[in-house]
């Protein structure tokens, strides 16, 4: 089965390890993702400003690009872009006058009203393939690590677009269950990583990153998983500074989803860009038996 | 031909030309707001030099390839900006033209021998790629039909290879710099990413390695020397019993004389 794929920017650059890992798996899960031929940048924020509508042309004409493909519907990785997609659709779904006004000024394309889906990875594990399917797939189970799951924000927030349930979402722990994994649940798995405020106020994003993952060591994981390369670095980029900082803590690996997803599925640990990571997932890995 | 005699046929081709511009029909068009009756079938450039401007600026090659000339104009019931260059285009009724022969953008200053060919090469020199919006504005501007707006979308993702073979016909008249919503300077990054793929990420010619090194090393100097030592008339001789390459040739083409090669 082919899904058209949206990638972003940033997994072609500094989040390749959230890329690779995802196009092997689903090639030997038998899914090819197809990426939408000129995409441009989602914007990666949503625009909140009623009128700033100069801001959703950039995610409105790569659905036009998945509608012009003859898709219906779209695939991305990174939350975020997710997120800017999918709020972007429902403002041409939903908003005529708006509609009007961006088809209009994108007078050179064809005129889009919110015909495509919007699908995170996840939603298509969970719905086209299954997790018991998925668990049969699994040819090194990730037995023994004990695994929190991260969403952060946009995967969930707002309502309309969230992909499980808001307050207690349960698709990643799904998820890594059907991989073998020891899921760990933590109060602050849904809590905001701070996002871009790390450009303005990297202080309070380090306080942050601290709370989540002080919290998620002290439920017990050895591990946060991870499917957005802001969360990735806003949680990664201060562990040294809160090692030096917090006495007994010696950081914690942050995994892409679909890095454990490849590892699981016994491909080619080198498609998970393990160098790409903060921190050093690999001895993790190692110890138990996961890595030679 | 003697010089006098071509002289004498230019002068008599253009003052044909010039009775016919005299006899050709007038139309209207406007340029930079006021109205002169030209003659049609002008370019926009000659029109505007019919209507009497005088370019030291804005005109260079008068054909199309040094990007000098970049014009705007719009049309009665089209609120649809166009462009041209000035010296490819014809005149059409009720034109409204203006010239854009410049448009300031600022150039990074780099050492090029110091550059990679990574990504953040770029991303660092020209950091207001990143205010690129998706408008399309310079993709719709670009004259040579270039789609600028994937170039820059390229370079954000990263890829300066696709950058650069989607802006290797830029011939920088700035137009799209001129519209863009993010106030990007598309033709400055599109010279550093050519300059970076031709450099950095093209492989080096084996062949021409192995040649120079052949010419180094004296393969051809006894045939230079032959040469060198020849009359005009032998040479003429020699030029005219050359063998030509067919214009149909294939790539593997190769003369029955290989002295040369
Ligand atoms: S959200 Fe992030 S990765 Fe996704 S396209 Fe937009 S900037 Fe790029
Ligand atoms: S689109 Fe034009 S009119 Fe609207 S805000 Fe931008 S510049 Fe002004
Ligand atoms: S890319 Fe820009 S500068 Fe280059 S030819 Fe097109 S409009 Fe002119
Ligand atoms: S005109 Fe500027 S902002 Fe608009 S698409 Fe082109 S580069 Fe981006
Ligand atoms: S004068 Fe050179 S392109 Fe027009």
């Amino acid at each position: 089965m082919r899904l058209a794929y949206y990638p972003g920017c940033t997994l072609k650059t500094k989040a390749r390890n959230l890329e690779e890992p995802a196009i092997a798996s689903l090639e030997a899960l038998g899914f090819e993702l197809e990426e939408i031929p000129r995409w441009n940048c989602c914007g990666a924020v949503h625009s909140l400003a009623d009128d700033d509508l100069i801001h959703q042309v950039a995610p409105v004409r790569n659905l036009i690009r998945v509608k012009e493909q003859g898709k219906d519907a779209v695939v991305t990785l990174c939350s975020f872009c997710f997120n800017t997609l999918k709020r972007a659709n429902l403002l041409m779904k939903d908003d005529a006058e708006k509609r009007d006004t961006l088809n209009s000024f994108m007078d050179e394309e064809i005129d889009y009203s919110g015909e495509v889906r919007v699908l995170h990875l996840l939603e298509v594990l969970r719905d086209e393939i299954g997790w018991e399917a998925l668990a049969q797939e699994v040819k090194f189970p990730l037995r023994n690590l004990k695994l929190a799951p991260y969403y952060g924000c946009t995967l969930l927030r707002p309502r309309e677009v969230a992909i499980d349930s808001v307050e207690n979402p349960t698709i990643l722990r799904e998820f890594l269950k059907a991989l073998g994994a020891t899921p760990v649940e933590f109060p602050e798995s849904t809590r905001c990583c701070g996002s871009y405020q790390i450009v303005s106020s990297p202080d309070s994003i380090s306080g942050y990153a601290w709370d989540i993952l002080s919290s998620a060591l002290s439920h017990g994981a050895e591990a946060l998983v991870l499917t957005c390369p802001l969360c990735d670095y806003d949680l990664g980029q201060g562990q040294k500074e809160l090692v030096k900082r917090h006495n007994g803590f010696k950081g914690m690996p942050l995994f892409y989803f679909t890095q454990l997803l490849a590892l699981a599925l016994g491909l080619d640990p080198q498609v998970c860009h393990f160098e790409l990571n903060h921190g050093s997932p690999e001895s993790l890995l190692r110890e138990n038996g996961l890595l030679p | 031909m003697s010089a006098k005699k071509k002289d004498k046929s230019s002068a008599e081709t253009m003052v044909k030309k010039e009775r016919e511009v005299s006899k050709a029909k007038l139309i209207p068009v406007h340029i930079m707001g006021k109205r002169y009756d030209v003659p049609e079938g002008l370019t926009l450039m000659k029109a505007m030099e019919y209507a009497g401007y005088k370019f030291i600026r804005g005109c260079g090659c008068r054909g199309g390839t040094c990007g000098a000339c970049g014009t705007v104009y719009r049309k009665p019931g089209d609120y649809r900006l166009q462009v041209a260059l000035a010296c490819q285009k014809t005149i059409e009724p009720d034109m409204h033209i203006t010239q854009i022969p410049f448009f300031p953008a600022n150039r990074a200053h780099y050492e090029f021998a110091d550059l990679t060919s990574a990504p953040e090469e770029v991303f660092k020199l020209y950091p207001e790629l990143f205010r690129c919006v998706a408008c399309n504005a310079c993709t719709k501007a670009c004259p040579q039909g270039i789609e600028v707006m994937d170039a820059v979308s390229a370079l954000k993702q990263g890829n300066i290879t696709v950058a650069a073979q989607i802006g290797f016909e830029c011939i920088q008249c700035g137009l799209c710099t001129s519209r863009c919503f993010g106030e990007l300077v598309q033709y400055h990054m599109f010279q550093l990413a050519r300059r970076i793929y031709g450099a950095r990420i093209t492989p080096r010619a084996e062949h021409l390695i192995e040649m120079t090194k052949a010419i180094d090393e004296g393969r051809f100097d006894n045939t230079l020397e032959k040469l060198r030592h020849m009359s005009e008339e032998e040479l003429k001789e020699l030029y005219r019993k050359r063998e030509e390459e067919p214009v149909t040739a294939g790539e593997d083409w190769r003369p029955k004389d290989k002295t040369y090669l």
